[in-house]
C-alpha cells in the first residue's frame, strides 16, 4: 500500500526552473567525470581524450593483469568477511543498546562513534602502529589468512556503520511485541530471530551494503594495514594512477563502478526502496 | 522503556561483549598505543620509548607544520561553504520532488558517494589535466576563435592548457566533489522534515522566497545545517587522497604530513603527535558542532 500523496503545496519548488537548473547542474557535476570515465575505458585510444571507437582491449589487458586481478579478488574477500562479521557485531551492539541500561552505557556510545568520526589517517596510522608491534601480523600466512589484519582493521569501522542504521530502525518497534512473545513461552533465543531480527531485516540489509561498500571503498586506512602481498583494489589502482591516467585503470575502475551499483540494485529490489530511507535516516 | 542489564545477566553479555571487545581491542587499542607515542621518541629503529615528553607538540606548533595545519582548517572551510552553497538549494530542490521521484533522486545522490573515492578523484584528474577534457574543450574553442580572428588579421598567441591540476585549485575542487553528498543529505533530511505551512505563512504574510529561506528555512533547517557542515568539513580537513592526487608542492595537506612520517621519516612519535592534533580538532568541531545544533534549534 502506498500511502497517499500529500496534497501539493502551492510553493512546488522543484518546479521552478531556476531551481530545476541548479539541480541538474549538481547532477551534472557530479557524474560527468564518472560518465567520461565509463566511456573513455571504451575508447580505442590510448590518449584517451578523442572518441576513435569502440574496443573492448582495455578489459582484456585489465582481466590479463594478475596483480590487478588477486587484488581484485582480495578486495572482494575483505569486503565479504568484513560485511558479514560486522552485521552479527552490529545487530548484537544495537539490540543491547536499545534493550538495557548499563553502567558505561554513555561510555559505549561515544566509544563506537569514534571510529565513524575519526579520521581515516588517524586511524590508519594507529592500525600500523599496531599490527607492527602489538600484534604483529606474520606476512608468510597462506593466502587468504594474510588479509586477516585489513579484514580487522575493516570490521572496526565498519560494525559501528552498521549499529547506527540497526538502532534507527529498532527505536520503531514496539517492545510489547517482544514482551508479548517472551510472555507466550518463547525464549531469549526464538524472541530475538522470531521477533526482533524481522523486524530489523531491512536495516540488516542497509548496513551490510554500507558495510561492503566502505569496505571495498577504503583506501587510506587499508594503504597503512596491506604488505606487498596483500594489495587491495584500491592500493594497486593507487600505484597504477600516481603518474598517470591508463585506459586500463579506466576499465577497471568501470568494472567496480559497476559493481557498486549492481549492489545498490540488488539490495532495493530485495527489501524495496525502503532501504534508501534507512540509509538516510 | 530499557531494562536494567541485571535483569538477564545471560543475554546482556552476549549482546554486549563482542562488539564491545572488538572495539576495545581494535580500535581503541591501537588509538592508545598512537596517543602513547606522541609521547615519546624514537629509541632505535624500530622501538619508541614513551618517556612522558612534550617535545612532539613543540615540533607540532612550529611555524612550518602550524602553517599546514592552518592550510588544511582553510581549505575545509572554503570547501564546507562551497558545499553549502552548492548542496543547500539542491536539497530544497529534492526535498520538494514526489515522493517516488526523491527516492530515485536521493538514491542519485547517493551512488557517487558510494562509488570509490579513488575512483571518483581518479575521474577528476581525467577532467582537469593539461590533456583532460576541460583543456580539450577550451582549447577547441579557443583554436576556432583564433581562426575566426585570423580572417580579419588578428593573429592570437598558441592556445597554453589552463594549469588546472596539481594545484591548490584542484585540492579544494576534488574535495568539494568528493564531499557534496555528505552536504546534500543531512541538509535534505533537515528540509524534508520541516513543516511546509511555515513557509506557505511567510509567503502569504508578505515575505519573499529569499527572506523566507533566510529566516525561516534556515533557521529551522539549523540543526541540519550544522550535522552537513560538521559532516563535510572534518572528512575534508583530514583528507588525504584528494592533496596527493589533485595537489602540487605546495598543497600538502596535515593527513600527507602525518603519512610521510609513518612511511618515509619513519618519525613515528612526531607522526603520531600530528595525528593526535587532527583527533583534537576532529572531537573539537565535533563538540562544536553538538553546541551550535541544540542553541539554535531552540531559538528557532
Amino acid at each position: 500500500m502506498k500511502p497517499p500523496r500529500p496534497p501539493l503545496a502551492p510553493l512546488d519548488y522543484l518546479g521552478r526552473w531556476p531551481l530545476r537548473a541548479w539541480l541538474t547542474s549538481v547532477f551534472i557535476f557530479l557524474y560527468s567525470p564518472l560518465v567520461a570515465l565509463i566511456v573513455f575505458s571504451f575508447n580505442n585510444s590510448r590518449r584517451n581524450i578523442v572518441w576513435k571507437g569502440f574496443t573492448l582491449d582495455y578489459y582484456v589487458q585489465a582481466f590479463q593483469d594478475v596483480d590487478l586481478i588477486q587484488a581484485f579478488v582480495n578486495s572482494l574477500v575483505i569486503a565479504t568477511v568484513c560485511t558479514a562479521v560486522s552485521v552479527v557485531l552490529g545487530a548484537l551492539g544495537a539490540v543491547a543498546l536499545w534493550r538495557f541500561r548499563f553502567p558505561g552505557r554513555t561510555a559505549f556510545e561515544g566509544g563506537l562513534a569514534l571510529p565513524i568520526v575519526a579520521p581515516e589517517i588517524c586511524m590508519g596510522v594507529a592500525m600500523l602502529v599496531f599490527f607492527t608491534t602489538v600484534l604483529p601480523w606474520p606476512d608468510d600466512l597462506p593466502w587468504p589468512l594474510d588479509l586477516g589484519a585489513i579484514t580487522i582493521a575493516h570490521i572496526a569501522f565498519c560494525f559501528p556503520l552498521v549499529i547506527v542504521v540497526v538502532r534507527a530502525r529498532l527505536a520503531s518497534f514496539n517492545r510489547e511485541q517482544e514482551e508479548a512473545a517472551r510472555d507466550l513461552g518463547a525464549s531469549e533465543l526464538q524472541s530475538f530471530f522470531d521477533v526482533l531480527v524481522p523486524h530489523m531485516r531491512p536495516a540488516l540489509l542497509a548496513g551490510a551494503l554500507l558495510a561492503f561498500t566502505t569496505s571495498l571503498d577504503d583506501f587510506v586506512i587499508t594503504f597503512f594495514t596491506s604488505g606487498p602481498d596483500t594489495e587491495t583494489f584500491p592500493v594497486q589502482v593507487y600505484s597504477m594512477v600516481r603518474f598517470s591516467v591508463t585506459p586500463e585503470v579506466n576499465a577497471a575502475s568501470t568494472l567496480l563502478i559497476v559493481i557498486t551499483i549492481a549492489l545498490t540494485i540488488l539490495a532495493v529490489r530485495m527489501q524495496g526502496p525502503d532501504v534508501t530511507k534507512e540509509l538516510v535516516g | 522503556m530499557t531494562q536494567s542489564w541485571t535483569r538477564s545477566r545471560g543475554a546482556f553479555f552476549t549482546l554486549i561483549l563482542p562488539p564491545a571487545f572488538w572495539l576495545v581491542v581494535f580500535f581503541i587499542a591501537p588509538m592508545a598505543v598512537i596517543w602513547g607515542y606522541s609521547f615519546g621518541a624514537n629509541a632505535g629503529l624500530t622501538h619508541v620509548a614513551i618517556t612522558g615528553t612534550f617535545a612532539n607538540y613543540a615540533r607540532v606548533i612550529e611555524p612550518l607544520y602550524l602553517g599546514i595545519l592552518f592550510k588544511s582548517l582553510v581549505f575545509a572551510a572554503v570547501t564546507t561553504g562551497l558545499c553549502l552553497i552548492i548542496g543547500f538549494p539542491a536539497a530544497l530542490a529534492l526535498s520538494f520532488a514526489s515522493p517516488k521521484l526523491k527516492l530515485w533522486l536521493l538514491m542519485a545522490v547517493m551512488l557517487p558517494f558510494w562509488t570509490n573515492l579513488l575512483i571518483r578523484t581518479y575521474a577528476l584528474m581525467a577532467v582537469l589535466r593539461d590533456q583532460g577534457y576541460v583543456n580539450f574543450a577550451v582549447g577547441f574553442i579557443y583554436s576556432g576563435l583564433a581562426k575566426v580572428l585570423a580572417l580579419i588579421g588578428l593573429h592570437l598567441p598558441g592556445f597554453e592548457p589552463l594549469p588546472l591540476l596539481h594545484n591548490n585549485f584542484a585540492v579544494v575542487f576534488g574535495l568539494v566533489y568528493v564531499q557534496l553528498p555528505f552536504m546534500v543529505l543531512p541538509l535534505f533530511a533537515a528540509v524534508d522534515r520541516m513543516d511546509r505551512s511555515l513557509i506557505e505563512a511567510s509567503l502569504d504574510l508578505g515575505h519573499g522566497h529569499m527572506s523566507t529561506l533566510f529566516r525561516i528555512v534556515a533557521p529551522l533547517a539549523w540543526p541540519g545545517i550544522a550535522s552537513g557542515l560538521v559532516l563535510t568539513f572534518i572528512p575534508a580537513m583530514g583528507a588525504y587522497l584528494t592533496p596527493d592526487l589533485l595537489g602540487g608542492p605546495d598543497s600538502q595537506m596535515i593527513a600527507n604530513v602525518i603519512e610521510r612520517q609513518f612511511k618515509m621519516a619513519n618519525d613515528w612519535p612526531f607522526g603520531a603527535a600530528l595525528s593526535f592534533m587532527l583527533m583534537y580538532l576532529t572531537i573539537f568541531f565535533i563538540a562544536a558542532q553538538g553546541l551550535l545544533g541544540r542553541k539554535k534549534g531552540r531559538d528557532a
